[in-house]
């Protein structure tokens, strides 16, 4: 039965993991983004060792789970030298297997930019650079912006994950707070009821994030 | 317009100082043989018009000058130079971006489809390139800027967007665009093939007042047959890649001496004879 004493002791205790759930995500969404766009960029230079290495890395990621790819850059570099800790870790696995699926996005949003535009950029006599910056990105961004933001939603609801390589985020806190009081009910509950507050404004901004975008 | 013509045979007509020269150009896409062998010469400021049937090459002729294709073989010269070749250690070779942007910048393109830049107000449409290509300060620019689209008849949309204007209006900026940066050569692609019939007039004055001023060499891809023989000084019937026939309006319209050229006006008969 629901015990509502203990319910609010723990909900600081939750509320501090959640602040490390958010952090996480967000940073994990910056690596994403721009690594991502990194991605994408090389996937179409015409330098082909480079597009091919770009290629091989999105396919290797998307192939390939994220807890292992977790479990490889927490357990297996530190004998290479890299040490980690969880939350640098852990932003770093979810950051990266996040960036194959974003440069897909991008590269669809580039993709969709009519030829024209590079060519009226050539015409003008843009540099590669200003084009990308100045007519094609602008052009190209904007449309996938829901579907980037649908990802941090996802990556938000995937931190969970992190635990795995100790990172004590929300759900890791949940378990430890469970077993030590034996009461499951409360933290878990909270927990879902905090991804929920989180994910569903979230989702809401990101819409209005795309009227606002789109409405040229 | 005068300009000095040297006669070389029936076929060939070769210019001193052309700003532009087309020497042996070809161009295949795979198998096909777009391009065969052109040669050809514009002078400075000859309004040169290009007609032809679909598939003829004409198109790619413009675009070989834009640098949006490499040719096959031949060279392209423009103002005296090679555009896509430079001299390394006395050999001809393939040159590189920084020597294609520097002799790009004499040439200026219009597009059949516009390709304005829907992101951006129509004053950024046109004062972007200024600013960011040629270095001038934003109040230059927009000077500049503020001309040209008072000239094109469009000083009142500067706050529009590309999508609120119509076919021929956005033309008419994409035409300002490509003036304010003053090319010494530029090229028309079919600007009025997307149009509605209503909108071509509009568009055509435009570019005919622009080739009264003479400053710029212009190359017209056209199959408006009456503002062909309105505005150039020389025409030239292109079929098969190669050029068949070539002369003034006058000569080409009026005498057409090759079959295929003959053949070609047939089809336009009804339609520009009543502009004659």
């Amino acid at each position: 039965m629901w015990n509502w004493t203990y319910a609010m002791s723990i909900i600081p205790p939750l509320l501090q993991a959640l602040k490390v759930t958010v952090s996480a995500t967000l940073v994990a969404f910056a690596i994403a983004m721009f690594g991502g766009l990194l991605l994408a960029l090389c996937r179409r230079s015409r330098f082909k060792p480079l597009s091919w290495i770009a290629g091989a890395v999105v396919e290797f990621i998307r192939s390939t789970p994220l807890l292992v790819q977790l479990y490889f850059i927490f357990y297996v570099l530190p004998l290479y030298g890299l040490s980690l800790s969880p939350f640098a870790a852990g932003v770093l696995g979810l950051g990266l297997h996040y960036s194959a699926y974003m440069s897909e996005v991008y590269r669809s949003g580039i993709e969709a930019v009519p030829r024209g535009q590079w060519e009226a950029s050539t015409a003008l006599n843009f540099t590669k650079v200003q084009t990308w910056i100045r007519v094609v990105l602008p052009q190209a961004v904007p449309p996938v912006v829901p579907v980037l933001g649908n990802y941090l939603i996802v990556m938000f609801k995937e931190t969970p994950i992190l635990s795995a390589i100790t990172l004590v985020e929300m759900l890791q806190k949940a378990q430890i707070l469970g077993s030590e009081s034996f009461r499951y009910l409360e933290p878990f509950t909270i927990i879902g009821l905090l991804f929920l507050i989180v994910s569903y404004p979230s989702s809401i901004l990101v819409r209005r994030l795309e009227t606002r975008l789109n409405r040229k | 317009m005068g300009v000095q013509l040297n006669v070389i045979d029936g076929e060939q007509l070769s210019i001193d100082r052309p700003i532009v020269r087309y020497s042996q150009v070809s161009k295949s896409f795979g198998d096909l043989q777009v391009l065969k062998q052109i040669d050809i010469d514009i002078a400075p400021a000859e309004k040169l018009a290009i007609i032809g049937p679909s598939g003829s090459g004409k198109t790619t002729i413009a675009r070989l000058l834009m640098t949006l294709e490499e040719p096959t073989s031949g060279t392209i010269e423009v103002d005296g130079e090679f555009l896509w070749h430079q001299e390394v250690k006395g050999k001809l070779v393939r040159a590189n971006e920084k020597h294609l942007h520097r002799v790009r910048g004499n040439i200026g393109m219009v597009f059949q489809h516009f390709n304005l830049f829907p992101h951006m107000k129509i004053l950024r449409n046109v004062t972007e390139a200024p600013i960011k290509v040629l270095g001038l300060s934003i109040e230059e620019a927009t000077e500049r800027a503020v001309t040209m689209l008072e000239k094109v008849g469009l000083a009142t949309k500067l706050d529009a967007y590309p999508s609120q204007l119509s076919g021929g209006q956005k033309q008419r900026v994409a035409i300002a665009r490509a003036l304010v940066m003053k090319p010494k050569v530029m090229l028309f692609d079919e600007v009025t093939s997307a149009l509605d019939p209503e909108l071509v007039g509009e568009v055509l004055e435009v570019i005919k007042e622009i080739a009264l001023e003479g400053e710029m060499a212009m190359l017209l891809i056209t199959h408006e047959m009456g503002f062909a023989r309105d505005v150039a000084d020389r025409v030239v019937f292109t079929d098969g890649g190669q050029i068949v026939e070539q002369g003034s309006p006058a000569d080409l319209f009026g005498n057409p001496e090759s079959p295929r050229l003959q053949a070609f006006l047939s089809r336009f008969r009804s339609g520009w004879q009543a502009g004659l």
